[in-house]
């Protein structure tokens, strides 16, 4: 084993719950992550001890609070490999991100007839507001298709790609659970000028990525899926992209000057950051990063795919079963949706909540996908560096269980 | 949750009652349920004021369709003119099960009473 899971779990105060009388099997940190003790002390202590509104006191703890929340920035841009502290911009959570990568550079520069290029793969998120965006600018939309594996098709990319102003594609699935081959996309996007944005979501809780090497535009991805609260959310972009990006909002943050005639905006990152920040989100969100660290994202990484191995192999056995998406393991995250012959998604995670069990259940966001692969609804299971293997193993028993009930 | 899966509800599932269209329909809707996909459309033969048969056809899970099946049942009989007057707990008190702490499968359970309310509201 990679990583020691029985200490692990110790930190998280919630496994130690029970659900409708049985030990909770928390099996859907996809939606969202459980947070360990240290990232709930932190965001106590904050409140109790260190209260202050940042960027705008000359008292102590107001002077405190500033210096820790740029403390979180240069944790954040550590971890992902960025350039430059000015490349963080924090929001509430990726789909914010990915709206002020819509509104901020798409709403500027894209033009009636220009391509925008998504996948059929994509959350909601990373597919609705570029939908919005093509519609109000007349622009066309573009749709990467997938093969038979559940992974992006190259060539069909490649096609798409041509002559695009941007591409936007998530980094996995949060259904299918494949890990996007991000350096060929980008490259084609590159060859092209487009812009490159990546919806980090589902990836970045599980992988050690580095921008510069993924060579993207924009990164969006938010805390509550890495052990962060709630609240916490990043835009990364490459500095002479956010440069030339307007602002979501204005008011607050991002002022450098205001009079009755004009006014003129603060410096990268504040200028794209509006309003009162989350502080103690983003605070959070630091102290969940140092334990991610601390563990090592090589080793969640290398236990995560244990995990999902072995879930895929104990999933398979189950008849009636179909898993969505690659079966290597080595291709995806260790999530594993799937339909069940006979049992409704929602029948499903209601039998297995009663066994204290908590999946997904539904079209997760995807309604396009979902349709592609002509599924009305499917139930994701979606493990994290605190699962283990006994949980696939109830998992499993708790589908036959299902099975038989409605057979 | 053995409550909630009694095995009347799984054998409505599996065997719903009066699943099927009605040719022309005097009466008719279909409703989504965008957050779970689930699907109910009802048709409905009047004669003279009165219900005569109702029918529907749908996808979903267990609650959504053992609900349809019981409610298209129930709406025999019944005059044009009290539709309106049927309740939420008149299509749950069917079920006979208590959903009052699972808001998400109560938006099952009533899914084929808020597709009667559409069907009442395109017929005005």
């Amino acid at each position: 084993m990679s990583l020691d899971v029985d200490k692990i779990r110790k930190d998280f105060p919630i496994l130690q719950a029970e659900i409708n009388g049985k030990p909770l099997a928390y099996l859907d940190s996809a939606a969202t992550s459980q947070k360990p003790l240290v990232v709930i002390e932190r965001i106590f202590d904050f409140y109790a001890r260190h209260n202050a509104n940042v960027a705008r006191g000359l008292h102590k703890l107001s002077e405190q609070a500033t210096l820790e929340y740029a403390e979180v920035r240069t944790k954040v841009k550590e971890f992902i490999g960025a350039e430059n502290q000015k490349e963080v911009i924090f929001t509430r959570g990726t789909t914010e991100s990915i709206n002020l990568a819509m509104r901020g550079w798409g709403e500027k520069f894209v033009k009636k007839g220009d391509k925008i290029v998504v996948s059929i793969m994509e959350h909601h998120s990373n597919f609705v507001p570029w939908q919005e965006l093509a519609r109000r600018k007349r622009a066309k939309l573009e749709v990467i298709d997938i093969d038979e594996n559940g992974e992006l098709n190259l060539s069909d990319a490649q096609k798409k790609i041509k002559a695009a102003k941007i591409v936007a594609i998530s980094g996995a699935s949060n259904v299918l659970g494949t890990v996007n081959d991000l350096r060929a996309i980008g490259k084609m996007a590159h060859e092209q000028d487009a812009l490159f944005v990546v919806d980090g979501a589902q990836l970045i809780p599980s992988r050690k990525i580095d921008v510069r090497k993924i060579d993207c535009d924009m990164l969006a991805f938010s805390g509550h899926k890495m052990l962060g609260p709630f609240g916490s959310g990043i835009l990364y972009g490459k500095e002479e992209t956010l440069e030339k990006m307007d602002p979501l909002m204005y008011g607050s943050e991002m002022i450098r000057e205001v009079t009755i005639h004009k006014s003129t905006y603060a410096e990268l990152p504040e200028r794209l950051e509006t309003g009162t920040p989350e502080v103690s989100a983003v605070l959070g969100l630091g102290t969940a990063i140092d334990y991610l660290n601390k563990i090592g994202m090589k080793n969640i990484e290398k236990y995560e795919q244990e995990l999902i191995k072995y879930t895929m192999m104990r999933l398979s056995e189950i008849k009636g079963l179909k898993i969505l998406g690659p079966y290597n393991e080595n291709k995806r995250v260790s999530l594993a949706s799937f339909t069940l012959e006979g049992v409704h998604p929602h029948d499903l995670a209601a039998i297995l909540d009663e066994q204290g069990i908590a999946v997904r259940s539904g079209h997760h966001c995807a309604m396009p996908l979902h349709a592609r692969l002509g599924v009305d609804a499917s139930t994701r299971a979606s493990f994290y560096l605190y699962n283990t293997k006994e949980e696939a193993d109830k998992l499993v028993d708790g589908i036959e269980k299902a099975k038989k009930i409605f057979s | 949750m053995e409550e909630l899966y009694q095995e009347f509800i799984i054998e409505l599932y599996k065997n719903p009652l009066n699943f099927g269209k009605i040719e022309r329909p005097e009466m008719h809707a279909q409703l989504h349920n965008t957050t779970c996909g689930d699907q109910i459309e009802l048709f409905v033969r009047v004669n003279e004021g009165k219900i005569e048969q109702a029918k529907f056809i749908g996808k979903g899970c267990a609650i959504s369709q053992a609900s349809a099946s019981l409610f298209t049942s129930y709406l025999k009989g019944k005059k044009i003119n009290e539709l309106e007057k049927i309740t939420k707990d008149d299509v749950l008190g069917l079920l006979k099960i208590d959903l009052s702490k699972n808001p998400s499968r109560m938006k099952c359970a009533l899914l084929v009473f808020d597709t009667m309310k559409k069907m009442i509201k395109t017929k005005e």
